[in-house]
């Protein structure tokens, strides 16, 4: 007997999707991320921000079931999601879409094929219905009509939105999106934006989506989490965060260089760094 | 003192390291193999990996095999005749290519066209981000990408071996007979009397081992080539590099166990 899955979101539920608590993840000695609690509300956005190497993407990657986290507790859907046999993991994947930095798209197949890939996998549907389904999708992402081209014959913004189909072709619970608008010209970021708030609030879908793209994750967000360092340094709505008084918060939306993140990453002197090397560089007297 | 203890400590970092690789290419490698039978079942996949491996294979074999009949032929000719035993000629081709130049040479061609494509394509597939994709969408990577690659690399080449192994003895015969006048009746009768069915069985199995090998070393460094496009050029060479060494390590053994 299968277990049953949870139950698609529902318009007022606000209950709990994911749960993470004192999340640690280190690859060698490099903690990416450091006592991290989270929480994603069923049929919300949860907008995770933060800069290059904050581990924002590692924590998107952990609670999507791709990594294991090094100590500390994921649950999903009221499930331990860290112990959870493989066979479990792959019944609780087909409630998940994820939308990936550079797409993913199988490069071996069309875009009718790509979106079409998760349903040819795990449902019995005639291929009338499946192309249905597929036209519907696609007809979603302004990109119908398009279904013989093949991934390398698709602009970066195309690309995404094809993804975007193929994430949501199961009519998932929850869809996670990984620099959604990342190395997108303004037109098809902003239209990878509109998308992304869309699927979430017609349909009360929960979403996860981690950028650094201040402007996108504030608009679309009910709740916002900000990471640095691989600690959650602020959290709430994005109002909060827009008037957040702290000084590294104030920093990143205003996308000032130097401040309590200081610009330079180096640990040692210059001064010092200089001199240690008398063969490079000379002091003229 | 303080150098040898430095050279002692990287012998045993790299010793360790090594031993550690080879244990996760085995748990990789038998953890997809025992997909083999699970649902759901990847027959369609397996199918189109014999025709990327090996059908794909088909010409490079068919000309590698052709050319080395005929070199054979022609430097067997040359030793027999100092001795004049040129009616030896079609043994020596046949024993030869079927013992050992048809299984071995077959695994290198096999290495330089299939295998390095396997590790270059799952390698780029880690860098897209497609394996994740599969995974995400339930879809284990290793029933898709690993489990069908080495099986069709596995079925594949004894059956390239065994192409490679006529078109070389015809092509032996081509030159010895045609071209240099070794009597064919002698050619046959002597290749008839000295290839047993031993020799025939040490060239299949040795077919199978190395396709196996080749298969189990291209899969396992294209997935865990360093995702970047760095790595994956690393990744191939180094599977190329692995995969011939391997496969010479590898017919010295089942040859000393075969003879």
């Amino acid at each position: 007997m299968k277990a049953p899955l949870v139950s698609k979101p529902g318009a007022a539920s606000v209950s709990s999707m994911i749960r993470c608590a004192n999340l640690c993840k280190k690859y060698g000695d490099v903690a990416a991320l450091d006592g991290v609690n989270l929480h994603v509300r069923k049929g919300q956005t949860t907008v995770i921000m933060g800069g290059s190497g904050s581990g924002k993407t590692t924590l998107l990657r952990l609670i999507a079931g791709l990594e294991k986290p090094t100590s500390g507790e994921i649950e999903f859907a009221g499930e331990d999601f860290v112990h959870i046999p493989r066979k479990r993991l792959y019944e609780l994947r087909e409630m998940m879409g994820m939308v990936f930095q550079y797409s993913a798209l199988l490069n071996s197949l069309n875009v009718y094929d790509n979106v079409a890939f998760p349903l040819h996998e795990h449902t019995d549907l005639d291929e009338d219905v499946i192309r249905t389904i597929v036209t519907m999708k696609l007809e979603q992402v302004g990109l119908r009509g398009m279904e013989r081209l093949m991934p390398s014959e698709l602009s970066g913004g195309m690309a995404k939105r094809v993804a975007l189909a193929r994430a949501i072709a199961m009519d998932p619970a929850i869809v996670f999106y990984d620099e959604p608008t990342s190395g997108l010209d303004p037109i098809s970021a902003g239209v990878i934006t509109t998308l992304i708030h869309d699927l979430s609030t017609k349909s009360h879908r929960t979403s996860v989506v981690v950028t650094h793209d201040v402007q996108a994750g504030l608009s679309i967000a009910d709740h916002v989490v900000l990471l640095w360092q691989g600690r959650v340094i602020a959290e709430g709505g994005p109002e909060d965060i827009r008037h957040s008084e702290d000084e590294r918060v104030r920093q990143f939306i205003e996308g000032r260089p130097d401040g309590p993140i200081p610009f330079s990453r180096s640990t040692t002197s210059y001064l010092d760094d200089l001199l240690s090397h008398p063969g490079t560089v000379r002091m003229r007297p | 003192m303080n150098r040898a203890a430095n050279f002692l400590g990287w012998l045993g970092r790299g010793f360790l390291g090594m031993t550690g690789r080879l244990g996760d290419a085995a748990s990789l490698s038998a953890s997809s193999l025992g997909l083999v039978a699970a649902p759901p079942w990847q027959g369609r996949h397996i199918v189109i990996q014999i025709f990327n491996i090996g059908v794909g294979s088909v010409a490079i074999i068919a000309l590698t095999g052709a050319f080395t009949g005929m070199v054979l032929a022609l430097q067997g000719y040359y030793t027999l005749s100092k001795f004049g035993s040129e009616s030896l000629l079609g043994a020596g081709v046949a024993l030869s290519i079927i013992r050992e130049l048809g299984p071995v040479l077959g695994a290198m061609m096999l290495t330089a066209r299939a295998g390095s494509a396997i590790t270059a394509e799952i390698g780029i597939m880690r860098v897209t981000e497609q394996v994740d994709a599969l995974e995400m969408m339930a879809v284990n990577p290793r029933a898709r990408i690993i489990m069908p690659r080495i099986i069709a690399a596995t079925l594949s080449l004894p059956l390239l071996v065994a192409m490679f192994d006529l078109i070389g003895i015809g092509a032996g015969y081509l030159v010895g007979v045609d071209l240099l006048g070794v009597n064919p009746g002698a050619f046959i009768a002597e290749m008839q009397a000295k290839v047993t069915s031993h020799d025939i069985n040490t060239g299949w199995i040795k077919g199978v081992g190395f396709g196996f090998l080749v298969g189990v070393i291209c899969t396992y460094i294209g997935y865990r080539a360093t995702p970047t496009t760095e790595g994956v050029g690393r990744a191939t060479t180094q599977a190329v590099v692995l995969s011939s060494v391997g496969v010479l390590v590898l017919d010295y053994i089942l040859t000393s166990f075969f003879l």
